[in-house]
């Protein structure tokens, strides 16, 4: 029994730990969606607005959805899905950002509104997406009703320390030494392995948990 | 033990002396919070300048003599005048970077029929040109309060051409690093007309400026630096076409004869000297003074601010 709660408190890190993470992601991209848009739409305080509306109305809809996503079968293996969702979500900003930027720079006129409707399509779906784990990380981490205070406050301690680093980290380094797709696609890349390894470790937690219990019939 | 609290006692006193006839000297006459800095207009005697965040010494201003406003104070706004001297009969003058507008007033002065298109980012700082340093617009000087990138490429869209484009969008202290990009320089260079120049304001005493000038090469090729041994301010002179294969002979003329050319005596009436121009313009054919292989700045990776901080 000892060591089945051992390996329960290992999966309480883990995803603590993709909460990290995810925080991190977040404002590394937001960060970063400044230096995106700047080439077309300049870096007027207009720009900073139209992003943090973007984010912050993706995230306020990511929790709202991720709330209710954990309420239907909430399981490791489909958290581990939303990161991998989250980090393929990002790849167009890598890849088709130029294109779409420019078609949005030739038919919008005013760069503020040019702005926003480029920051929203780039970033409204991955944010959505990167902030559904959070409400999805506490529903996975609450065993009972007492401590579930407890665990949303560790939790939001995590992922906005994630988020201050990632902030930190980008602005004073990244850029110093990568392209910005470089670090957008690394970004993305590290989001869907990190969702592949929760997707084995839930298989195989449930293998194990599954032996044990077979294993335990066959001794009662 | 004694003898060191001395010591700084009196260094104190002279910095305390200096940061008090420093300010005994300069009036403040108007002190302005804006979108994206401080404006500080400081009156010195008949020295009026537009100062930004003023605690560093890095701060680029725009100054003029209230008695004389014609008179060009900065060495780096007469090395910008080395333009002239390329391409004498600008039509079309783009400005990026208003400052106090001394520039455009002194190029409206010496080129009444050309046309100057001024685009500064920050509405405050063209209010206070507008107040404070008699900038001057009429029907051939306009004013646009847009970003100098969004500007170019609504230009480009628009077909506008310039056969002068001076860059002068920096401060000091913080580089809109949009600006300062290879994908952006191609931007403006495709704006140039056919025998068009560009003058930047750069920067010269930090890790920049390998960086910089690497970017500009790669865009324009070999261009011309225009540099003083007194200040810290580089011009860099690109043209559309690259160098001008008749520009040694002619500085080679000036060197030698004294030529007093109509160009040369207006240069002189704002206080600037045409021989001495001439002298300070350098082929990055002949002298290059950075690595061949520093890196470019792009759209992708241009991290101005950060290597701006580092000293090389």
């Amino acid at each position: 029994m000892q060591e089945f709660k051992n390996s329960v408190n290992y999966s309480n890190l883990f995803i603590y730990f993709l909460a990290f993470t995810s925080g991190f992601s977040i404002m590394c991209i937001e960060l970063l969606a400044g230096r995106i848009l700047a080439p077309f739409f300049g870096s007027s305080v207009h720009i900073w607005g139209s992003i943090i509306t973007v984010f912050m109305l993706s995230l306020a809809l990511g929790y709202l959805l991720g709330g209710k996503f954990s309420t239907r079968s909430a399981s490791l293996t489909r958290y581990g899905a939303i990161f991998i969702i989250a980090g393929m979500t990002l790849v167009p900003i890598a890849t088709s950002s130029t294109w779409l930027m420019e078609s949005i720079f030739l038919t919008v006129e005013d760069s503020r509104y040019g702005s926003l409707l480029a920051s929203t399509a780039l970033f409204f779906v991955p944010t959505i997406i990167l902030g559904m784990l959070s409400p999805y990380s506490v529903r996975l981490l609450v065993r009972n009703s007492n401590e579930s205070g407890q665990v949303a406050g560790k939790l939001y301690f995590v992922s906005t320390l994630g988020s201050a680093l990632g902030t930190i980290i980008t602005s004073f380094y990244l850029v110093l030494w990568f392209d910005i797709n470089t670090i957008v696609v690394s970004v993305s890349l590290i989001l869907s392995l990190l969702g592949f390894i929760t997707i084995v470790v839930a298989k195989a937690k449930a293998s194990l948990f599954k032996t044990k219990v077979e294993r335990d019939i066959r001794h009662a | 033990m004694l003898k060191s609290a001395g010591k700084l006692i009196k260094s104190l006193c002279i910095v305390l002396a200096i940061w008090l006839t420093n300010n005994a000297m300069a009036e403040v006459i108007h002190n302005e919070r804006s979108l994206y800095r401080n404006i500080l207009v400081e009156d010195n005697g008949d020295l009026r300048c537009l100062k930004f965040n003023v605690k560093s010494t890095k701060t680029r201003q725009s100054c003029f003599l209230k008695s004389q406003p014609q008179r060009l104070v900065f060495n780096y706004t007469k090395q910008l005048l080395t333009g002239l001297l390329i391409n004498p009969e600008p039509k079309r003058i783009l400005i990026i970077g208003l400052g106090g507008g001394t520039m455009s007033n002194t190029l409206h002065q010496l080129l009444p029929e050309s046309y100057i298109d001024n685009v500064e980012i920050d509405k405050s700082v063209i209010k206070v040109a507008q107040q404070y340093f008699g900038y001057l617009e009429n029907d051939q000087i306009k004013t646009y309060s847009q970003d100098g990138r969004v500007f170019v490429k609504r230009a480009l869209l628009k077909q506008k051409e310039y056969d002068w484009i001076i860059l002068d969008a920096f401060n000091g202290d913080y580089i809109p690093e949009h600006l300062m990009t290879k994908e952006y320089l191609e931007e403006t260079k495709r704006l140039l007309s056919p025998q068009g120049i560009l003058t930047a304001n750069t920067f010269s005493s930090s890790k920049l400026y390998a960086y910089e000038s690497a970017t500009y090469k790669a865009v324009f090729g070999d261009y011309y630096q225009v540099s003083n041994p007194d200040n810290s301010n580089r011009i860099i002179l690109a043209r559309n076409n690259g160098l001008d294969e008749n520009l040694e002979k002619k500085q080679w003329e000036v060197a030698k004869n004294n030529i007093i050319n109509e160009l040369a005596t207006q240069l002189l009436a704002i206080g600037v000297d045409a021989r001495q121009l001439y002298k300070s313009i350098e082929s990055t054919a002949i002298h290059q003074d950075w690595p061949d292989d520093s890196p470019v700045l792009t759209d992708q990776f241009s991290p101005a601010n950060l290597l701006n901080i580092e000293t090389n």
